[in-house]
């Protein structure tokens, strides 16, 4: 008994090192399921050939585009890019998407931790446990509903432009953000903050320079979640920015579906280049962004 | 910090418990009256234009219930209904079976988990229009090549553009990219099975699926029901998929009830009748939501 729990932790401390002899290293080796990993593995093919599909594509010219479709490229055709580039206005939209992400995560992370921290602290309040019921009611309000008279008031209010948008995308993300907040607002102990109003600091500090900082797992969390709803988001932008100038990248590709016309090669090279930014983030903080994603889900 | 303590007493705490409220009132007013103005708002005045007959420009008379009626006798209402439905609950089980059983495997002790597991959440990290363009052209140009190499006549054309298959084209798309934001939440869940439990059902000879149905199902079923709502809720509004990859076509066969809400109330100057439309299917929605999570929370207390 003695011996093997002194030898495990020895074994991963010296992980690359000299193998050591004995049962429980090799065990530790087989123990992986190797059948299932290679039906991991080919269901993850399903994701990935698609991915493929799209890179190969926009690599073509148009006349290599027969055939199965998913051959390598014969010759590699990086004007394909180009032209789509000039004729969405890549960077415009780029910039215009790239804004109102930012805005509104920022935006969003900072003033719906405070509503939830306002409201978590304050339940026993009548005032503030309606409030909590009444954004939660919202969650059963899809937008699809309210977008024909929120267009009409966005745009008398002037409102129909990417400011309009991200404070959308903030007021929007409120029901669902306040119930992630309230639940992990609640499991800090209130002490904190009482410790810190005896030191003679307002509620407002109190927030700010104690809880807040607490709550940046939860920041994360609603920071990844709204970073991937108002980048990807389609339908908001469709009916609220009235402005070509102003157009989302998601919007871009609708509105130059007529001009892709059967020019498949520059479709998908404009297609991969309004994917890559976000995609390319998620490859490098792809660990960091499903543990926040996992950390919303469990109460 | 060294600032000297007052004598602590009831009313000292009274004192601070007022200006505590009056703090946190400040937290919150401003965003309850943007989300008054940009969201209660907008939804009572839509309630109120659905019983006018109000075209999104000019004049307008009320019409009572006029337009709540008209609506149960409009054929492509109805269609939009069924198409919907149909689509929804059939996407709602092929995802939640499809990222469960995903979920199942990339928890098992396999090599690569982490590199797997971020493979698997790529699709949430697209577009739901530009997934819908790229498996647009892919399965109206790839896919019957594989069904004439097949020989199967059914697949040998593109599916969209087929009334009866095209909704299946959609569905499979939706899986597609739904499947990984469930296959996450289901990992998350799957990690809170404590891992005796199973070196004991295995001591007992239980067989994978038994250990299944008997201890990673019942622990798991809170993670089921918010799975099986959100993807509903989420998969009743569909519009994004569906513009890429039929248009609602062929004819009207894929139009969802969200995109006959933006074609008639944008396009149709039906702004009136599409707002009572939006009214019914809010309410829809909401019964729909709250009976799933009764059946399905009662079947989680079944299960403990």
């Amino acid at each position: 008994m003695t011996l093997q729990k002194l030898a495990e932790p020895a074994e991963s401390d010296k992980a690359g090192s000299a193998p050591l002899p004995g049962p429980s290293g090799k065990r530790r080796i087989s123990s992986f399921n190797i059948p299932v990993t290679i039906l991991v593995a080919v269901l993850s093919l399903t994701v990935l050939i698609p991915l493929y599909f799209t890179v190969v594509t926009a690599l073509k010219s148009p006349d290599q585009l027969g055939g199965t479709g998913f051959e390598l490229p014969t010759s590699i055709h990086p004007e394909n890019f180009s032209k789509a580039w000039e004729l969405t206005n890549f960077p415009h939209a780029l910039l215009v998407s790239g804004i109102v992400t930012a805005c509104a995560v920022v935006l969003t992370i900072i003033t719906n931790s405070m509503v939830a921290y306002a409201i978590a602290r304050n339940m026993n309040r009548p005032f503030f446990k309606a409030l909590y019921y009444f954004f939660i009611a919202a969650l059963f309000v899809p937008f699809p509903i309210i977008m024909l008279p929120v267009t009409k008031e966005t745009a008398m209010l002037g409102l129909d432009n990417p400011v309009g948008l991200f404070l959308l995308y903030t007021v929007y993300g409120l029901s669902f953000n306040i119930f992630v907040y309230t639940a992990f607002i609640k499991s800090i102990p209130p002490e904190l903050e009482e410790a810190a109003i005896m030191d003679g600091a307002s509620h407002w500090t109190t927030f700010w320079k104690v809880i807040f900082p607490l709550l940046t797992p939860m920041n994360a969390t609603v920071g990844i979640l709204t970073c991937l709803w108002a980048w990807n988001d389609f339908l908001l932008p469709l009916v609220i920015l009235s402005d070509p100038a102003t157009r989302t990248l998601p919007l871009v590709q609708y509105v130059f579906q007529s001009q892709f016309n059967t020019d498949y090669s520059t479709a998908f090279a404009s297609y991969l280049m309004a994917m890559a930014p976000l995609l390319l983030v998620y490859l490098f903080a792809q660990r960091w962004v499903i543990s926040g994603v996992m950390r919303g889900s469990i109460k | 910090m060294g600032a000297p303590r007052l004598a602590t007493g009831p009313s000292r705490n009274k004192l601070r418990s007022e200006t505590v409220n009056r703090t946190f009132y400040w937290m919150v007013i401003p965003a309850l009256l943007l989300f008054l103005v940009l969201h209660t708002v907008p939804a009572l005045t839509g309630i109120f234009y659905s019983f006018t007959n109000y075209a999104g420009y000019g004049e307008w008379d009320f019409v009572g219930l006029a337009n709540y009626a008209n609506l149960f006798r409009d054929d492509r209402i109805l269609a939009s209904y069924g198409f919907t439905f149909l689509f929804a609950v059939t996407s709602t089980i092929v995802v939640n079976v499809g990222a469960l059983f995903i979920a199942l495997l990339l928890n098992a002790k396999i090599k690569f988990q982490t590199a797997f597991r971020g493979i698997f959440f790529i699709p949430n990290v697209l577009s739901v229009l530009i997934v819908g363009y790229v498996f647009n052209y892919l399965l109206s140009n790839n896919l019957p090549l594989i069904g004439q190499a097949l020989g199967l006549e059914w697949l040998s054309s593109s599916i969209l553009t087929n009334p009866d298959l095209a909704w299946l084209g959609i569905v499979g798309v939706t899986a597609w990219q739904s499947i990984a934001f469930s296959v996450i939440i289901y990992l998350a869940g799957l990690q809170t099975v404590p891992a005796e439990l199973y070196e004991a059902a295995s001591l007992d000879g239980a067989s994978p699926w038994r250990q299944f149905t008997a201890i990673t199902f019942p622990m798991i079923s809170a993670f089921f029901t918010i799975n099986m709502v959100l993807a509903l809720k989420g998969l009743l509004q569909a519009f994004d998929q569906i513009v890429a990859l039929t248009g609602g076509g062929p004819g009207t066969s894929t139009e969802s009830v969200a995109m006959v809400i933006y074609r008639g109330g944008f396009q149709g100057g039906e702004y009136g009748y599409q707002m009572a439309n939006s009214v019914v299917y809010l309410i829809v929605i909401v019964v729909l939501s709250l009976l799933q999570l009764r059946t399905l929370q009662r079947k989680e207390a079944d299960f403990s």
